[in-house]
């Protein structure tokens, strides 16, 4: 899964996407998440990351990074054609 | 090296809440690189604010209504022209711009210049004839039908289904839910610009307009598309972003080419869900939001003018994205005795 390569993402979590003109607040937990999808980290090393750093159990991880991952889907914010490879 | 120095006529002082372009346009042709703008405000109302903008506009002079014909509009150019040896005029008006196109080789020979589409590009891309644009350069475009009397859409409303967007031929719209709301918007339209009305599909999605500028040999000098990000409630952007949607650039650089367009232009378009564009409107002139094209590095103006000049333009390559525009008021103070003289002498 990758992210739009276009997208700009502020240390502040301000999300700006260059192609359509949108813009969305991520929260901490979102930036981490984004910055690890920048890196081209697969999505295990992101639930491992998360679940690491939470201390939570991994159904919620798995079901929070997978709401998120379909919320960026849904904004346009993952390239399209990666989304249906993963 | 000294800069030349530019006599510009512009038109569309009118910066109110749908404002005209003049004033934005001003700013960039004040920006200039390559010249010394001197401006000269052309306006129809004495009370366009940009009448009273005296750090922008040097001196104003009031001109016919197009309405009045184009040989009141030549006569008053020339008394004009006498006192103020204008190189180059930019209209800023839909309404005024076939007056200023049949007159351009007259303005020609009075020694001013202009960079105008053609005839031919203006009527083709008329409201009333979109559908065969589209249709002739493979754009898609919401379905239209072209109506002189109101009850006239009962039979177009199965292909154009509800709502429908009601239009004039130069300007205002509205969107109608029902028969009673479209008789309402046909009446208060045609009633201030005339027939016929346009019931256009209504386009669901979101709203994208470009403005570029063409050298009327099918090269693109300019396009900066931009997103609307507030919208006044006469559909006018009071924000908006600059944007880099490569789909965008391509349609609009397809359009330049195939039409070969010449002068300024704007773009309105709607994105679908699918992400297709539909193109609602072909504006033949600078659009308002003019000044995002310049703050982003296209000063659309400043190129407009040296093309209308007959000089060589570079395209521009790149420019800023994510760079937006916010609109605002501002109240001037003006003397009772610049009212007068604008409404009396007819110049300022």
């Amino acid at each position: 899964m990758k992210i739009n390569k276009h997208i700009a993402v502020s240390d502040s979590g301000f999300v700006f996407n260059p192609v359509t003109g949108e813009s969305f607040t991520a929260n901490p937990m979102g930036i981490e998440i984004i910055e690890m999808l920048k890196k081209d980290q697969t999505i295990e090393e992101i639930h491992a990351a998360v679940l690491d750093r939470y201390h939570t159990d991994n159904t919620t991880v798995e079901k929070d990074v997978a709401e998120f991952f379909e919320l960026l889907k849904n904004f346009s914010l993952i390239d399209r054609h990666e989304t249906t490879e993963n | 090296m000294k800069r030349p120095k530019i006599r510009i006529g512009v038109t569309g002082l009118n910066a109110i809440d749908n404002p005209g372009p003049g004033v934005p346009v001003i700013r960039g042709l004040l920006e200039a690189k390559s010249f010394d703008a001197h401006i000269i405000g052309l306006a129809y109302e004495s009370l366009e604010p940009g009448i009273y903008m005296h750090d922008l506009v040097n001196k104003t002079y009031q001109i016919p209504y197009p309405s009045a014909g184009a040989d009141q509009l030549i006569d008053r150019l020339e008394y004009i022209q006498e006192k103020e040896h204008l190189d180059v005029i930019i209209p800023n008006f839909d309404a005024e711009l076939y007056s200023f196109i049949k007159l351009s080789p007259r303005l020609k020979k009075m020694g001013i210049h202009t960079f105008l589409p053609t005839m031919e590009q203006f009527d083709e891309r008329l409201k009333v004839n979109l559908p065969e644009f589209g249709e002739k350069y493979g754009i898609h475009v919401p379905k239209s039908e072209v109506i002189y009397q109101v009850n006239d859409h009962k039979k177009h409303m199965e292909k154009l289904g509800w709502p429908v967007v009601v239009k004039g031929k130069y300007y205002d719209a509205g969107i109608a839910y029902n028969a009673d709301q479209l008789a309402g918007y046909f009446n208060k339209i045609s009633a201030k610009w005339g027939l016929p009305i346009i019931l256009q599909e209504f386009a669901h999605g979101t709203e994208y307009n470009v403005t570029g500028l063409g050298d009327g040999h099918g090269n693109t000098i300019s396009a900066v598309p931009m997103r609307k990000q507030y919208i006044t409630d006469k559909g006018k952007a009071w924000g908006g972003i600059a944007i880099t949607d490569e789909k965008l650039l391509n349609l609009t650089r397809k359009f330049i080419k195939e039409t070969k367009w010449r002068g300024a232009f704007e773009l309105e378009l709607m994105k679908d869900k699918k992400g297709q564009f539909y193109l609602l409107e072909i504006n033949p002139r600078i659009p308002a939001w003019v000044y995002l094209a310049v703050g982003v590095g296209q000063n659309i103006p400043e190129a407009y003018v040296n093309l209308a000049m007959g000089k060589e333009v570079e395209a521009f390559e790149t420019f800023e994205s994510g760079k937006m525009f916010v609109r605002y008021s501002w109240d001037m103070i003006v003397n009772l005795s610049d009212f007068e003289k604008i409404s009396t002498l007819g110049e300022l």
